[in-house]
């Protein structure tokens, strides 16, 4: 096996009620440093860490999602966010904020991380992966 | 096989942390390594020594200790996760002026790096929470 | 690459199972644990969905099962039941887990 594991962060739950979304997004600034292959998924009420226009002033506690769109800069470019979990809770790509990366390979273009996939594409996603980390 | 077993919830709570350590037992049992127990979320109140639950009850955190002192388990908890929630050792007592620690024995402090090692070292990472 | 998929809530509660079952692929496996184990319940909804569920070996753990007073005769045929040690085989058997929080 090669020294690079693909390393799969599951995200289910929504970003507030609990600090799941939180301290995962955690794990993947850390893990970041470790030099694997990362990608992020988003399936269920995870899809609601992505949706923009966060205001958590009255609520008092700490606004994480600047840390997702900075995530191009820790070299996370894989975003994958189911379109069923968005389409049931009555969201399109257009709710999401942006997340980019700059693509090497193409002189430095600056590119959306975010992929809308299918049911099926995650399924085979997860079953792809090496690693799972599910929160 | 060299396993990872990850604990996200506290004890008493919920169940995470009596699946999990059954499931480490059982592992035990049969002969497979575990490479590391690594407690984050809520988990990391697993490893306060100053739990005392009711003698007719299960002893959570002695379990663990009693388990990681037999085979010599590396039961890591979160440090950021463990700031937040007040686990304590010694470093961490001194560092931010606390007048206490309470980490139980055989547990330890350490960065979520422990994870993501757990992760890329194991042959199989195993998670349990809420 | 088969996955070992946990679920450990009740079906009645939460949408972890219909979630899980959503996301299977032939030659997975499915392991109810902890509250999951009620979706084994015979004539309950969530069992019609893990009998449609083609393909993909379900199993509960008994612990779990005995503590909750749920029995052979209350479940549904087609459940193996394991112990931890048969939790400890299936992650063994599989190429990586799932847990369904």
């Amino acid at each position: 096996m090669s020294d690079v594991k693909k390393f799969l962060y599951v995200n289910r739950k929504a970003p507030h009620g609990t600090i799941y979304a939180w301290e995962s997004l955690e794990v993947v600034l850390i893990g970041a440093a470790f030099e694997q292959d990362v990608a992020l998924a988003f399936v269920d009420d995870g899809v609601f860490q992505l949706v923009k226009g966060w205001d958590t002033g009255e609520l008092g506690v700490k606004n994480f999602q600047p840390s997702f769109t900075a995530l191009g800069d820790y070299d996370v470019q894989k975003v994958y966010v189911e379109r069923e979990a968005l389409e049931e809770r009555g969201l399109t790509e257009g709710d999401l904020i942006e997340m980019t990366y700059e693509d090497e390979d193409d002189d430095w273009a600056e590119k959306s991380s975010i992929r809308i996939v299918s049911r099926e594409e995650m399924a085979a996603i997860m079953a792809d992966s090496d690693v799972i980390l599910s929160f | 096989m060299k396993l990872g077993i990850v604990v996200y919830e506290g004890p008493y709570q919920h169940e995470a942390s009596d699946t999990a350590y059954n499931f480490a037992v059982a592992a035990l049992q049969k002969g497979h390594e575990i490479f590391r127990v690594f407690f984050y979320h809520d988990g990391v109140n697993n490893g306060t020594r100053l739990t005392t639950p009711p003698q007719d009850d299960r002893h959570i955190q002695q379990r663990w200790s009693e388990l990681a002192e037999k085979h010599g388990l590396d039961l890591v908890v979160c440090v950021a996760a463990a700031q937040r929630r007040g686990i304590v050792d010694e470093d961490e007592k001194n560092r931010h002026g606390k007048d206490a620690d309470n980490i139980a024995p055989g547990f330890r402090i350490s960065g979520l790096g422990q994870l993501i090692e757990a992760g890329i070292q194991c042959d199989r990472l195993v998670t349990f929470g809420d | 690459m088969a996955l070992l998929h946990t679920v450990n809530k009740s079906p009645y509660q939460c949408t972890s199972l219909q979630s899980c079952l959503q996301h299977v692929r032939a030659g997975d496996t499915l392991l109810l644990i902890e509250d999951g184990v009620y979706a084994v319940l015979k004539g309950g909804k969530a069992a019609e969905a893990l009998s449609a569920a083609n393909g993909v070996k379900v199993a509960a753990l008994s612990a779990d099962l005995k503590a909750r007073g749920i029995g052979a005769e209350k479940m549904i045929d087609g459940i193996e039941v394991v112990d931890y040690g048969g939790f400890v085989d299936l992650v063994e058997q599989t190429d990586k887990t799932q847990a369904w929080l």
